[in-house]
């Protein structure tokens, strides 16, 4: 089906990628209204969606509106940030491995976020400048060591993130080994990743960063298009591939870091919602706003679990995501 | 006339020097083979007309303007590559591939004019492959998908198409199909440049060679006014006899019998 407004605009929508996005937004929402109803104080569908519009009673306005509205915004827009930077990652590495998870950036935002924590004996706003600072320094080395000969190779640049995350992991378990029973519990909580107690003050930020973020993957998709085709042809086709890889890197790292920074490193998020997203869409390559919203999704729900089962949304992210993974590895290879 | 010239350009990955002061002018109108043995600079000289290397020392010229200085998007209407390794994303279909062939011609809010979908049509029916459209390119025989990625680079609807080793891969039947794809392509007014590795088929199909050496060129023209025994002898090293082709009347290249050695 084609959108043509004149010569101007003329635009391909296609009717299965659609029908999922439409899907994907309904269930999104739905997990929202039961989000907001779970807790100590359980409110009925009904009774949230009437305190979102304003038409309920003030106990259950306050509720709704200022403790959990908050919370279920921040994992919204933490798990669309994620898909939508793991489907880039995906794409431009071509690889279903090439998530931030794999390449290093959270063990590199959470090296930065202990060194404040355990070190320095910072808390809040600057854990959060580390956390920006380690993961942005692994990204950088990830990328300059799998730079060479004018080329990035995709499989170098997984390799590379791989070593490097183990690196960066052996420094996490020694500057946990090495703190203060009080710094190690709350470098603890930082690294399990939670959306415990987050306010408006901790949304309204990730909103706005998001904000600015997301539109420019709408440019991103159109070279991606290209790119997935092979450097060569990406080249044939006009594209400067190597300036485009490092834009498209570069707008996929803000996308992690501003979720990360947020509430912790959630893992596996980036890893799977693509590829699932793209298993129901059914594309050539990774649907973005599909993966963004299949992320949105997986962490709330993980989010709402976790409430139930008293555990972090990343800890249930991280045990969802290594099955997933297994069933990657097993299957999907086995075949191809 | 030429629209696509090296100037004394001297190629290099980072310290190993390919070619040094190779001059090479691409005939207007010509089906061009660049044909020498492995490692002569052949597929270097490829990517360096194409803007994929920037040349050490020298120009590449496309239209007498040096290539590196044109908008990449305005290269990518003239000139046409097909790469000698392309990825075609799993479960992607014959048309969405050669559709992405119109790129240079997209814009943000222009993704699908009736351009687009008048040259990709034309571009499947061209390739004989207008049947398979809506097939999975994962689904198709080798043959097959080097006419679906011939048919992405006919959908950039360029003048000039350069083709990296384009039948490498492919056995004799399909070799000849894409040839034949290529010899058509060429009556209709393209200009083509192949690296080829066949030179009986280089022979039969191009209009002129360039034999390539240690990176410089040995000879160049058209097949029946250069190529000798003597010549092929040189450039490959290898002993031969050159006789007329039966089918053709091409040139042909025949390893001579080597001593000691029965057939």
């Amino acid at each position: 089906m084609t959108v043509r407004l004149g010569n101007a605009v003329s635009l391909r929508v296609r009717a299965r990628p659609l029908v999922a996005a439409a899907g994907l937004t309904g269930a999104v929402l739905a997990l929202a209204v039961v989000a907001i109803g779970t807790g100590d104080f359980p409110l009925a569908p009904g009774t949230v969606v009437g305190a979102l519009l304003g038409a309920a009673d003030p106990g259950a306005e306050l509720i709704v509106r200022e403790l959990r509205a908050p919370r279920v915004a921040c994992a919204l827009l933490v798990g669309g940030a994620l898909g939508l930077s793991g489907a880039l990652f995906q794409s431009l590495t071509r690889n279903p491995l090439g998530s931030p998870d794999i390449v290093g950036f959270p063990q590199g935002a959470s090296v930065g976020a202990l060194i404040v924590i355990t070190i320095l004996g910072g808390s809040g706003a600057v854990v959060s400048a580390g956390a920006l600072a380690g993961g942005a320094v692994t990204a950088l080395a990830v990328y300059a060591l799998a730079f060479r000969h004018g080329g990035t190779s995709s499989y170098r640049i997984v390799l590379i993130g791989i070593a490097i995350s183990f690196l960066l992991l052996s420094i996490v378990q020694y500057l946990l080994a090495r703190a203060r029973i009080e710094d190690a519990q709350e470098a603890t909580r930082w690294l399990l990743g939670s959306l415990n107690g987050r306010t408006w003050e901790d949304a309204l930020p990730l909103a706005l960063a998001l904000a600015v973020l997301a539109p420019l993957a709408v440019p991103a998709a159109r070279v991606l298009r290209a790119l997935e085709l092979g450097d060569d042809a990406a080249h044939a086709l006009g594209v400067r591939v190597e300036r485009a890889r490092l834009a498209l890197v570069g707008l996929a790292v803000a996308l992690v870091s501003v979720a990360t920074v947020a509430v912790g490193p959630i893992g596996f998020v980036a890893l799977t919602a693509p590829q699932i997203a793209r298993r129901i869409a059914r594309t050539a390559g990774l649907p973005l706003v599909c993966a963004a919203l299949l992320g949105a999704a997986l962490t709330l729900a993980a989010d709402v679990v976790g409430q139930r089962l008293s555990l972090p949304a990343g800890v249930l992210t991280g045990a969802f995501g290594g099955l997933y993974l297994a069933w990657l590895l097993t299957w999907e290879w086995r075949r191809g | 006339m030429s629209s696509l010239r090296a100037d004394a350009v001297t190629l290099a990955y980072d310290r190993r020097v390919v070619a040094e002061d190779l001059t090479v002018a691409i005939p207007d109108g010509g089906f061009t083979a660049i044909v020498g043995p492995n490692a002569c600079g052949k597929s270097t000289l490829l990517r360096a007309l194409v803007r994929m290397l920037k040349p050490r020392a020298g120009h590449v010229l496309l239209d007498g303007a040096e290539i590196s200085s044109l908008p990449t998007k305005r290269v990518a209407r003239r000139l046409g590559l097909l790469p000698q390794t392309s990825i075609a994303p799993d479960g992607i279909t014959v048309v969405d591939l050669v559709a992405r062939g119109r790129h240079p011609y997209q814009r943000l809010l222009r993704q699908w004019s009736r351009e687009d979908e008048r040259a990709v049509r034309a571009a499947l029916e061209r390739t004989r492959i207008a049947d398979l459209a809506d097939r999975l390119v994962d689904e198709l025989s080798g043959g097959q998908r080097q006419r679906v990625w011939i048919a992405m680079a006919l959908a950039q609807e360029t003048p000039l198409l350069l083709l990296d080793e384009p039948i490498t891969f492919l056995d004799i039947a399909h070799q000849v199909e894409v040839l034949d794809l290529c010899a058509s392509l060429h009556a209709q007014g393209r200009t083509l440049v192949a690296v080829l590795h066949d030179l009986n088929h280089a022979c039969r199909y191009a209009t002129h060679l360039i034999f390539m050496r240690d990176g410089a060129i040995v000879a160049e023209g058209a097949p029946a006014a250069i190529v000798t025994a003597e010549l092929v002898e040189a450039v490959f090293g290898l002993a031969c006899l050159v006789v007329s082709c039966p089918a053709s009347g091409a040139p042909m290249v025949v390893p001579a019998p080597r001593r000691g050695v029965s057939a």
